[in-house]
């Protein structure tokens, strides 16, 4: 009895220490987060409660609608292409070739790889290579970045040369899951080619499809790096992802409260497309 | 049939493996053009598509001396190198002891289970809303430079690593521990010595996970070390960013020697950090 109390002794003595670290720096900046949403904080000097009028004001805002609308844009889009590049590149890489390990070594670089620096080499590109290309192509020798119509892919280019690198391995280890009898049973019911896939393949990897769709879309909506080192938000205002945009406002433009407010509700909507994402696409796993 | 059969098995997919060699020129090119811009003189540097792509006139590491003087590279490096190892290290050793106490106890006690769900919740929780309030608190706490980075580092891996440790927990017998502590060994040395070195892999998988998104973070030592007057790696590379001027030449050494540690590092160990990465991602 008594080894058994030392036990669990144990245990809480492990557990409390490292519970209250996690409250300390995680639970306590976002209930701090919360409460200066509901003041009117520049980030220094005195303030007062506001009450709602931060969270009236961020559905009136024009900048922070904005927002939304492009990192929301960029995240679907950037996931569907990210999505469809890796599973065909998954499904080369587990194809019968040469130098199978070599090739997927070195299609795994990008991921390694800093988004900062990263997209600080694209900009070069974009800037100074891409824009003769282009103009002895179709006379418009105007870079990508400076263009409010465009600058969004140019992001969307990075971000997924980065994330495919990581999909792609995740897709190839589902694929690896596949037991070869099926395809030989498949095989006899004469699926070949396309149908293969749509009807054996793909449910089967199924759940390697949900964890790449939830991991990118979070990583998407999440995106700063890149903005960073690309746009800073420009041209126009035209390319402020949320993170940025409560990090520019809300460090260095003396909305600390308004921003918090942003914060929450950005919060609020990762969590809900996350739980959305797991529970919908987890029926459709257990319905197969 | 069966002949078919064998024959797709053997035969070598020759359209694929050349598309997929011709493919690689997208990941190649970037670091093609890194490397040529980096080695040459802004003089080689002419408007034309030739003149930044062609190789440079002669190999020479001047641009490289310069980028490190200006961005102070040895001590960014070692910035970087110092928080990502600590931050590794604290993590393996935090995080699965939590694991270990969470996952041995979460099946029969409210109270270990409310503190998994606690923890793992967190992972929802993003940088932006916490970022403001952690400013201001570790700047209260006079934790303003690489000490609270390491800090915020080993509380944000938390979830995921939680995760991975009680998952990897469930198929070590419990039965293991049982015949330590009928030899009358505490808990505290049996995990030590028995279900510490079990969970080898999974360490092996927390450490290329964490140290993959340490080493390349910019936001958190943006916000909160930029006060302290000392940089990471990539950090110096924003925080410099405006001294290269239109000294590309200059700008691209530095972040070719920002890429470089990190590159030789998966030369090195390619296959662990695959591994790694497919563990954490699938589990």
């Amino acid at each position: 009895m008594r080894k058994m109390n030392n036990r669990k002794l144990t245990f809480l003595l492990i557990t409390i220490p490292i519970l209250a670290l996690f409250f300390c720096f995680n639970t306590l900046p976002l209930i701090k987060g919360v409460i200066y949403s509901f003041t009117n904080y520049k980030g220094y000097g005195a303030y007062d409660w506001v009450g709602i009028r931060n969270y009236v004001d961020l559905f009136q805002d024009v900048r922070v609608g904005k927002s939304y609308l492009f990192t929301f844009k960029l995240a679907i889009v950037t996931t569907i292409v990210v999505n469809i590049i890796s599973l065909l590149l998954a499904l080369g890489l587990n194809s019968k070739i040469k130098g199978k390990s070599a090739l997927r070594g070195l299609y795994f670089i990008p991921k390694i790889l800093g988004a900062l620096v990263v997209g600080y080499i694209f900009n070069y590109f974009f800037t100074y290579i891409l824009p003769v290309i282009a103009k002895a192509l179709t006379g418009n020798g105007a870079s990508m970045l400076s263009s409010t119509k465009w600058a969004w892919v140019a992001i969307m280019i990075v971000c997924a040369w980065q994330a495919i690198a990581m999909n792609t391995i995740i897709y190839i280890s589902g694929l690896q899951t596949v037991p070869e009898d099926v395809y030989e049973a498949g095989a006899i019911d004469g699926a070949t080619g396309f149908q293969k896939f749509k009807s054996l393949t793909f449910p089967l990897i199924l759940p390697f499809f949900t964890i790449n769709m939830v991991l990118c879309m979070k990583d998407f909506l999440m995106v700063f790096d890149q903005i960073m080192s690309l746009t800073k938000g420009g041209p126009a205002q035209s390319t402020e992802s949320i993170s940025y945009l409560i990090y520019n406002n809300g460090m260095s433009g003396g909305q600390f409260g308004f921003q918090s407010a942003n914060a929450v509700i950005f919060f609020i909507v990762i969590v809900f497309i996350s739980v959305f994402q797991m529970n919908f696409l987890g029926k459709k796993e257990e319905q197969l | 049939m069966m002949g078919a059969k064998v024959k797709v098995k053997e035969k070598t997919n020759w359209p694929v493996t050349i598309m997929l060699i011709v493919g690689l020129i997208t990941v190649a090119f970037p670091m093609y053009l890194t490397i040529v811009i980096a080695f040459k003189q802004p003089s080689e540097m002419t408007n034309s598509i030739s003149g930044i792509l062609s190789l440079p006139k002669s190999w020479s590491f001047a641009n490289f001396a310069e980028a490190m003087r200006v961005t102070d590279f040895w001590h960014s490096l070692g910035n970087s190198i110092l928080i990502t190892l600590a931050t590794v290290l604290i993590s393996i050793v935090i995080h699965s002891l939590i694991g270990y106490a969470i996952g041995r106890n979460k099946t029969h006690s409210k109270f270990y289970n409310f503190a998994y769900l606690y923890i793992v919740s967190g992972m929802f929780v993003p940088f932006a809303i916490l970022m403001m309030p952690l400013v201001k608190q570790t700047a209260q706490l006079r934790i303003a430079n690489w000490f609270g980075v390491i800090i915020l580092y080993v509380v944000f891996y938390m979830p995921m690593n939680v995760l991975l440790y009680t998952g990897y927990l469930k198929n070590i017998p419990v039965a293991l521990e049982e015949a330590a502590r009928v030899d009358g060994a505490s808990t505290w040395r049996t995990y030590w010595k028995i279900i510490f070195p079990i969970m080898k892999p999974m360490h092996a998988t927390v450490a290329v996970l964490t140290a993959l998104g340490t080493w390349n973070d910019v936001m958190t030592p943006l916000v909160i070390m930029s006060g302290s007057g000392k940089n990471t790696l990539p950090l110096a590379q924003l925080n410099f960013q405006t001294q290269f001027g239109t000294n590309y030449n200059l700008a691209f050494a530095s972040y070719l020697l920002a890429l470089l540690p990190i590159l030789i590092f998966y030369i090195i160990c390619q296959k662990q950090i695959l591994n790694g990465v497919v563990n954490g991602a699938v589990k």
